[in-house]
């Protein structure tokens, strides 16, 4: 009992940790990657290649005023972003990161808790965060943020219907709420991911609960309700420093959390793309083999002047990397949890570039889309996979 | 003890609706009556659940799902007829709405 | 252990029932409600009732509720005006209310004296799996009439709110 508290307090403390700093960097990738499709550098002088740029960000918010408007309804106001970071926290706590890692003696799944009901409790939590944003909008006692919180929370509960029944249609496949039994249903390489496999590969269902995604994280195509140039900036106008950091650190870690939930739902979780007898240990080892290599080339005959000295230090990390995913002691563990940062990745670059990509939705195409397109879709999809499934079984 | 006697969740549930009933009666603003609704409805539904721990059968949960269900339904119609109600009237005091009255 | 938790969540949705009633503006009843419900929904869990507990959360707390916000926002409702409040009434019935939670508490400590404990673990039957199998067998009927009860609840909501066309 006393061994428990003690891991699962560690394993909070871990999880907290990574993951506020993960959304920090996450904010340096969007930045980096928006640029590079926008042909530009991106965040370049604050630190090698920007990456010291989230902490000058820190640093400026945590500094800034701190101003309570003398005509906002304060309980709520101060409420409403303590809402928000809550529940967009308290989603990540049943997700699993990978298999068992055994720890000085003791063996820990790496998930800070599991429940009969994961994808359920992951849907309230969800539910829930619509109240940071609704209340954020209604306290700053500000028309503008009062519709833009309006439409916020609209969108937020319209897109709730199909992603809910997107996410009911792998279920029927795998046949069980637990989020780690759901990785367990999916092993065995990428022909067994409910995104390919069973009577009815679920890839319009995949299709439907990302874009439900984009919808409830409020990410462009539809960030109507939080765009600059839309409503004075929407439900957080009244809003400075660190209470305007935690709306944005919310969105991050819902984007993290639905990125996750995809992952676990349909791409199979921690599993490989193929089994590790034919060789797929091998692969992280030779993806930062490759990036290191052409960092080193690159140092060769750099671009710019301190690229002379950034390129080689990269190079040299990459190698190291590479010859760490070697190891044996930390394969157990370390492969696993390489196979979901990668896929969970892969679809957060989705996110964001998306977000460089397509413009915005106008607010009742946007209602439409939902109701009129999105939701028969994902209906007509749980339709067809449940009658395949019951005809198979 | 490390046990909860079963009476405690029966009279959380009477003191729960007791409340919604004294928000029901007490209250003029319309809004507010209809969450004394909601709250009476939740106290049920924690008796149903009570019940079907000591019966050890799922059915109590079953009534608690319909009676969510029932009362979800009635918030949609219920908020609908009260928008109504403020296009027409401008007010959401129930002493206001009396034209019927003699 | 189970008592602590089940104090603590008692007493949160007692103090949030009293808010909802006692509270001048809509928003802060609104808001003490949903604190009503989420401690509600950790009592289910206490209570075996796994499946409930989520679906409470996200039916009641999570949709219902936001409903009720939004109406709330919408019509721009004030606090309550203090006018016109009758005396007699609040004399008449607050002892009568007492009244009637006293003989809900002396029947239920009559009926249950020596009832069953509830701990975490003694009733396992409410997973998702046995609430859906008895959804889908015993009670397939009402679960069909409910269906069309929410269809009509639909079709009321649209036709009562929509705008008029002059």
């Amino acid at each position: 009992m006393n061994a428990f508290i003690v891991i699962s307090i560690i394993k909070a403390a871990v999880v907290a940790f990574v993951l506020l700093t993960a959304v920090a960097y996450l904010q340096w990738v969007e930045r980096k990657v928006i640029a590079h499709i926008q042909v530009r550098m991106g965040p370049y002088r604050v630190g090698p290649h920007g990456l010291l740029q989230p902490l000058a960000d820190v640093i400026k918010l945590i500094t800034k005023e701190d101003l309570v408007p003398p005509y906002v309804n304060k309980p709520l106001y101060l409420f409403a972003p303590f809402i928000a970071v809550c529940m967009a926290l308290l989603a990540i706590a049943v997700i699993p990161f990978g298999p068992t890692i055994n720890v000085a003696g003791y063996s820990t799944w790496m998930q800070l808790t599991d429940l009969n009901i994961g994808v359920l409790y992951i849907l309230a939590a969800s539910s829930m965060g619509v109240y940071g944003i609704a209340l954020a909008g209604w306290a700053s006692n500000n028309k503008y943020a009062l519709i833009g919180g309006l439409r916020s929370s609209a969108q937020m509960i319209s897109y709730e219907l199909p992603m809910a029944i997107a996410i009911a249609s792998p279920l029927l496949l795998s046949n069980t709420l637990s989020l780690r039994e759901l990785v367990g249903t999916q092993a065995g390489g990428i022909w067994h991911w409910n995104v390919l496999r069973g009577p009815f590969p679920q890839i319009i269902s995949f299709i439907v609960f990302l874009i439900a995604a984009f919808a409830e994280t409020n990410r462009v195509p539809f960030d109507l309700p939080e765009a600059e140039n839309e409503l004075v900036a929407g439900f957080h106008v009244e809003y400075s420093s660190m209470k305007f950091a935690s709306f944005f650190m919310a969105e991050y870690l819902n984007m993290v959390t639905v990125s996750a939930m995809a992952t676990l739902l349909f791409l199979g979780g921690w599993d490989p793309l193929w089994p590790a007898q034919y060789g797929s240990n091998l692969i992280p080892t030779v993806i930062f083999l490759i990036a290191g290599l052409t960092a080193l080339y690159h140092a060769a005959n750099p671009a710019r002047k301190m690229d002379k000295y950034t390129f080689p230090a990269f190079g040299i990390v990459f190698l190291i990397l590479a010859g760490i995913f070697l190891l044996p002691i930390v394969q157990s563990w370390l492969l696993p949890l390489f196979w979901f940062c990668a896929k969970t990745g892969a679809i957060l670059f989705a996110f964001i570039w998306v977000r460089g990509t397509l413009p915005r939705f106008r607010y009742d195409q946007l209602m439409r889309f939902a109701w009129k397109f999105m939701f028969p879709v994902a209906m007509l999809n749980l339709l067809v996979t449940s009658f395949l499934v019951a005809w198979v079984s | 003890m490390a046990e909860v006697p079963i009476s405690w969740f029966l009279t959380l549930s009477a003191i729960l609706f007791a409340l919604g009933v004294a928000g029901f009666l007490f209250r003029r603003n319309i809004i507010t009556v209809f969450m004394s609704i909601e709250l009476m409805l939740n106290a049920v539904n924690l008796t149903f659940v009570t019940f079907s721990y000591q019966l050890k059968q799922v059915n109590g949960h079953l009534f608690s799902f319909f009676v969510m269900v029932v009362a979800a339904a009635e918030a949609a119609v219920g908020l609908a007829i009260i928008l109504t109600i403020f296009k027409n009237r401008s007010t959401l005091q129930i002493d206001d709405i009396d034209s019927m009255k003699n | 252990m189970d008592v602590i938790l089940f104090l603590v969540f008692a007493i949160i949705a007692v103090v949030s029932a009293v808010n909802v009633v006692v509270q001048t503006h809509p928003i802060s009843s609104a808001v003490s409600l949903i604190g009503v419900m989420g401690s509600l929904a950790v009592l289910y869990l206490l209570l075996g009732g796994e499946f409930i507990a989520a679906a409470q959360v996200i039916v009641y707390a999570g949709a219902v509720m936001v409903l009720f916000i939004f109406v709330i926002l919408l019509l721009n409702a004030g606090a309550e005006s203090k006018s016109g409040r009758s005396f007699m009434v609040q004399l008449l019935g607050v002892p009568l209310l007492i009244a009637l939670l006293g003989l809900l508490a002396f029947f239920v400590q009559r009926l249950f004296p020596r009832g069953v404990s509830v701990h975490f673990g003694g009733f396992t039957g409410g997973t998702a799996q046995a609430v859906g199998k008895a959804l889908f067998t015993t009670y397939l009927l009402p679960f069909e009439v409910t269906s069309l009860l929410i269809l009509i609840a639909i079709l009321g909501a649209i036709v009562l709110a929509r705008k008029e066309i002059d």
